[in-house]
């Protein structure tokens, strides 16, 4: 190859090479100080420009959760508060062996171990930094017992947080309701901004429909974070000098209810042992004095969290205890309408004060070979309007039902609040039902199901058949009567107070339209019924009124169980239990110049006079000061 | 003059010292060594602080170095004759481990990159040397300045194994080589006629290479333009690397203290992001120092090519220690965002293992020049 090639002149060649570096030099040195002038761009003219964006870079805003406010009775005793509690986290990055961990904390009864499995895609699905809640409140026993073994588990701790407490928890669960952890919906529905950094939102009752009093505004901190958003120890104080200021969260609004403890107490004892609801109402403004479904349940239990298993255990306990009677639960009304269409039917003239019907214990259409039986099968003889709602005679009910008609029940019905939501401050409220001609053509399909038939009117003269409603409307409903037509629109919460200046915005008493009827004497007539009911010498329930220190008035009733529900399966006693007719009672005291309305329903109770009157008149005794509870004071 | 070798160990050449005597009889360049050793302590001081002060991954690094090191002092005792008789089959092995991987290569982060015969490695490494040695050796026993049709020949050399890592993909890489082997023969004497020819021929040829790159490649070159356009993806990485650096300031913000690094902000920060590592914790003055150290190590470089014997050993220290500023070069200028993001690591101090080792070994490759010309024939 050499042979080929021409002779190499070595000192040429030495010299155009190095030429050549020298050029390659300069091109080096151009490109470095190309580099340079960009680093002393970046560097020094533009440094206090990236200085500022590192700063943004790791400085981050964490929310600050508001504390909730506080609810309180009409005495100012706690009914929700919030307590310190420790709960146990784990941090995933911190942990080496998750099952190894997971199974040592079962070891020592700290967690569940039929939890594990939860407990470890939880782990293994957030950002590694970010704690997983294994128990949200420890006992002082729990806590004293990981302190001794926290070493044994690193990246396992026990954080201290407020805990919703409810002291007297199962008295007033169906009035205060409970808050939960927040799930999807809510994340979805409340405003970010405030809930940032919230875990619990009130889910049922006063929790819920004053949410946003009680949970107050969410505050914020500067914290350094790195690039994953995981906070990091200031290394030093001057950085943390250098940090924006702090916005304080704006705790939650106090709440008081104008629900009473101790009537709370009274009518939730009146009512242990048994399925039913006690509403009572002060007639003069709508306050809900007291409000009790039974069974209940603990709402702590929301609060803390349970098991999926302490769950089941209550949603599918045939009483129903979340199921909250006193506004949900929607119940033939029986005869406790009787005083309300005894007004209306004077009011349209299909009955007077003076006429009278002979009750021979059924009642017959014309052309219709079908009894409609009286509750007192040798009926109750010659009976005025007076009588009959003294008596609760069905008959004379079912003979001015042709006159009264079904839209005029349903017009004066409605007047009295039934029918439709009372407006109440707690969520989840039903609307009840009261029939009209109206309401079956819109709601049935068939042609003939969507005629009003005679026989209907003649049933739901003594609120049965389609007519439907709440404990809630019932109370309303008797406070409506006790104060001749007056309404006031329900509500539970009396006040909310400012917890930082201590300043109270009443509630004021929402008044509606008065239930308006021409003739005083009407009034005077159905009142003076309803008062012989309890006190007068036939009155259903003068077992009940007789004797006692104040005047009152009330009217019974009793519904009809139709059916029970084909898919449950009861024993031969609790099918008889359950099949037994509902006591209804409405009532109001005293008499002259009413001060509390109460309406009562106990599931299966038979009678209303004998099982519903005594509930509804503990109540009242104490409420007007002769309860048990007074006397031992 | 010629020595036997037992008279070149025994006379000193250099240094009064003993250290100065033993490096010398190693045929280790004093000079290019302590300059390559400060930048070896400083990139460990850096990669300290970017690891998170991790003492296993420094260690881990360490041991490389010292494996590194070896293999210089290794190829410092070739003698650059040696050297070139094994040059072409040295080319020929490498092309062969490149299709090889090509087909079963293991694949990692989206490229088919590396070969496992017990242990892995990336022959596209062993190309940074194969292919200015390759240039070289086709150089050497001609006349300079090379003629247009040994250019062609060595367009060809050049093209088949940049084209080869290219498709792994490695476009970082593969320039690099195809830069390695373009040095060779700018510093050979190539006419800037030529030069400047293929310059305007490249417009083109950059639309044509446009049209063959990966769509991953082409977002880089498009988040370069704007890096704001894409702040949480591509643009990421420049932006968080730019505000590192200039966060840095004068003096930096103090080793171990950069919170664009120790926060997690920078990624890479360890590997190709070190040099922003570097520029916030030490500032425009550390950033300088390092590049002073650079430019003496490849100014040390330029000088034992323009001493060296002949044409082989010439070209290749020349392309050897300007590939290794077209490193520097092309790492500082992507990390303040000069150039796209090509992933090319900064020499000596990212982390990493195969590239230093590489490195290194090239520096032997000069020092084996410098030590070994007196006894070559004149």
């Amino acid at each position: 190859m050499s042979l080929l090639s021409p002779i190499k002149d070595h000192h040429s060649e030495r010299r155009l090479f190095i030429g050549r570096a020298i050029l390659a030099s300069i091109v080096s040195l151009v490109l470095l100080g190309t580099v340079i002038a960009r680093l002393v761009q970046l560097q020094v003219f533009d440094h206090e420009l990236f200085a500022e964006k590192s700063q943004g870079n790791r400085i981050r805003i964490q929310a600050v959760p508001p504390i909730r406010g506080l609810v309180f009775d009409r005495k100012g005793r706690v009914i929700a508060e919030n307590l310190p509690a420790y709960q146990l986290e784990l941090i995933p990055e911190q942990v080496d062996d998750i099952d190894d961990t997971l199974a040592r904390l079962a070891g020592i009864e700290l967690i569940d171990a039929a939890d594990i499995p939860r407990y470890k895609e939880l782990s293994l699905r957030g950002q590694r930094f970010k704690p997983v809640t294994l128990k949200l409140r420890l006992t002082d026993e729990e806590i004293a017992n990981f302190a001794i073994q926290r070493p044994r588990f690193p990246g396992v701790d026990f954080q201290p947080r407020l805990v919703r407490h409810y002291p007297d928890g199962e008295l007033v669960a169906h009035a205060v309701g409970y808050v939960g952890a927040l799930d999807t919906d809510d994340l979805q529905r409340l405003d970010k901004t405030r809930y940032a950094g919230t875990s619990h939102t009130g889910k049922t009752g006063v929790e819920n429909s004053f949410e946003s009093d009680l949970h107050g505004d969410a505050g914020y901190r500067h914290v350094i974070t790195n690039a994953r958003g995981r906070q990091v120890p200031a290394s030093s104080s001057d950085v943390l000098e250098s940090l924006p200021i702090d916005q304080a969260p704006g705790p939650g609004s106090n709440v008081y209810l104008s629900l009473d403890l101790d009537l709370q107490r009274v009518a939730s004892n009146a009512l242990e042992g048994r399925r039913g609801a006690v509403v009572a109402i002060d007639p003069t403004t709508g306050e809900i004095l007291a409000l009790v479904s039974a069974p209940s349940f603990d709402p702590n239990l929301f609060a803390v969290g349970m098991t999926s298993e302490q769950f089941g255990e209550l949603q599918n306990n045939p009483d129903r205890p979340l199921f909250n009677r006193a506004v949900r639960g929607a119940y033939p009304p029986g005869s406790t309408i009787k005083p309300m269409l005894s007004l209306a039917a004077l009011e349209t003239g299909a009955t007077n004060l003076t006429r009278k019907s002979v009750c021979i214990g059924y009642f017959q259409l014309p052309n219709d070979e079908h009894r409609y039986r009286d509750w007192k099968p040798e009926g109750h003889g010659p009976v005025d309007l007076h009588d009959a709602i003294a008596q609760s005679c069905d008959v004379y009910f079912y003979e001015i039902s042709g006159d009264l008609g079904i839209d005029n029940m349903h017009d004066y019905l409605t007047r009295f609040g039934l029918g439709r939501q009372t407006g109440v401050d707690i969520v989840g409220e039903r609307p009840g039902l009261v029939p009209s001609r109206e309401w079956k053509r819109n709601n049935f399909r068939d042609r003939d199901d969507k005629r009003w038939y005679h026989g209907e009117t003649v049933i739901a003269s003594i609120g049965q058949g389609f007519m439907l409603a709440t404990p809630l409307q019932l109370a309303s409903a008797a406070a409506v009567l006790g104060s001749k037509g007056v309404r006031y629109t329900p509500h539970i919460v009396a006040a909310i107070e400012d917890p930082l200046s201590g300043e109270r915005r009443m509630t004021m008493p929402e008044r509606l339209p008065d239930v308006e009827i021409s003739n005083e004497f009407y009034w005077d007539n159905v009142l003076e019924g309803m008062h012989s009911v309890m006190q007068g010498p036939r009155g259903t329930a003068r077992a009940v009124g007789m004797g006692a220190p104040y005047q009152m008035a009330g009217k019974s009733g009793t519904a009809q169980v139709i059916s029970i529900a084909q898919d449950e399966e009861y024993d031969e006693e609790e099918i008889e239990e359950r099949q037994r007719d509902h006591a209804l009672f409405i009532s109001f005291a005293p008499f002259a110049a009413p001060r509390i309305a109460v309406a009562v329903i106990v599931e299966n109770g038979s009678s209303g006079s004998s099982v519903a009157a005594p509930i509804a008149k503990a109540v009242m005794d104490e409420y007007l000061g002769y309860g048990a509870s007074n006397a031992t004071q | 003059m010629r020595l036997s070798e037992t008279q070149r160990f025994l006379a000193p050449k250099s240094g009064p010292t003993n250290f100065g005597r033993i490096i010398a009889n190693l045929n280790i360049d004093g000079p290019l060594l302590g300059g390559l050793l400060l930048i070896c302590v400083f990139g460990l001081f850096v990669l300290y602080s970017a690891v998170g002060e991790s003492n296993r991954l420094l260690m881990n690094q360490i041991a490389r170095l010292g494996i590194a090191l070896v293999a210089m002092v290794v190829v410092a005792q070739l003698p650059p004759g040696f050297l070139r008789r094994w040059t072409p089959w040295g080319y020929v092995a490498g092309l062969i481990l490149l299709v090889l991987v090509l087909f079963f290569g293991e694949v990692g982060q989206g490229a088919r990159r590396w070969l496992d015969f017990g242990v892995r490695f990336q022959p596209s490494e062993a190309m940074k040397l194969a292919v200015p040695m390759m240039t070289a050796w086709y150089l050497h026993d001609r006349q300079m300045p090379p003629k247009i049709g040994q250019l062609l020949i060595i367009a060809i050399l050049i093209a088949v194994p940049t084209v080869l890592i290219a498709k792994q993909p490695d476009l970082g890489t593969s320039l690099l080589i195809a830069a390695s082997g373009v040095i060779v023969i700018v510093l050979a004497g190539m006419s800037f006629r030529l030069i400047l020819g293929l310059g305007v021929l490249a417009i083109p040829g950059a639309l044509v290479l446009w049209n063959f790159m990966q769509d991953y490649q082409k977002q880089r070159v498009l988040t370069l333009l704007d890096p704001d356009s894409d702040p949480l993806g591509a643009g990421y990485n420049i932006i968080q690397s730019k505000i590192a650096i200039g966060s840095g300031g004068l003096f930096g913000k103090g080793w171990t203290n950069g919170s664009q690094a120790q926060l997690e902000f920078l990624p890479e920060r360890h590997t190709d992001f070190i040099f922003a590592v570097l520029g916030e914790e030490f500032g425009l003055f550390g950033v300088l120092g390092l590049l002073a150290l650079y430019m003496f190590v490849i100014g040390r470089g330029l000088y034992i090519a323009t001493q060296a014997h002949d044409t082989y050993s010439r070209l290749l220290a020349g392309s050897i220690s300007l590939t290794f500023l077209v490193y520097v070069f092309v790492n500082t200028a992507m990390v303040t965002g000069l150039v796209p993001v090509v992933g090319v690591p900064l020499p000596l101090v990212s982390f990493g293992g195969t590239s230093m080792v590489t490195l290194l070994a090239g520096f032997g490759i000069l020092m084996s020049i410098h030590s070994h010309r007196k006894l070559l024939p004149h």
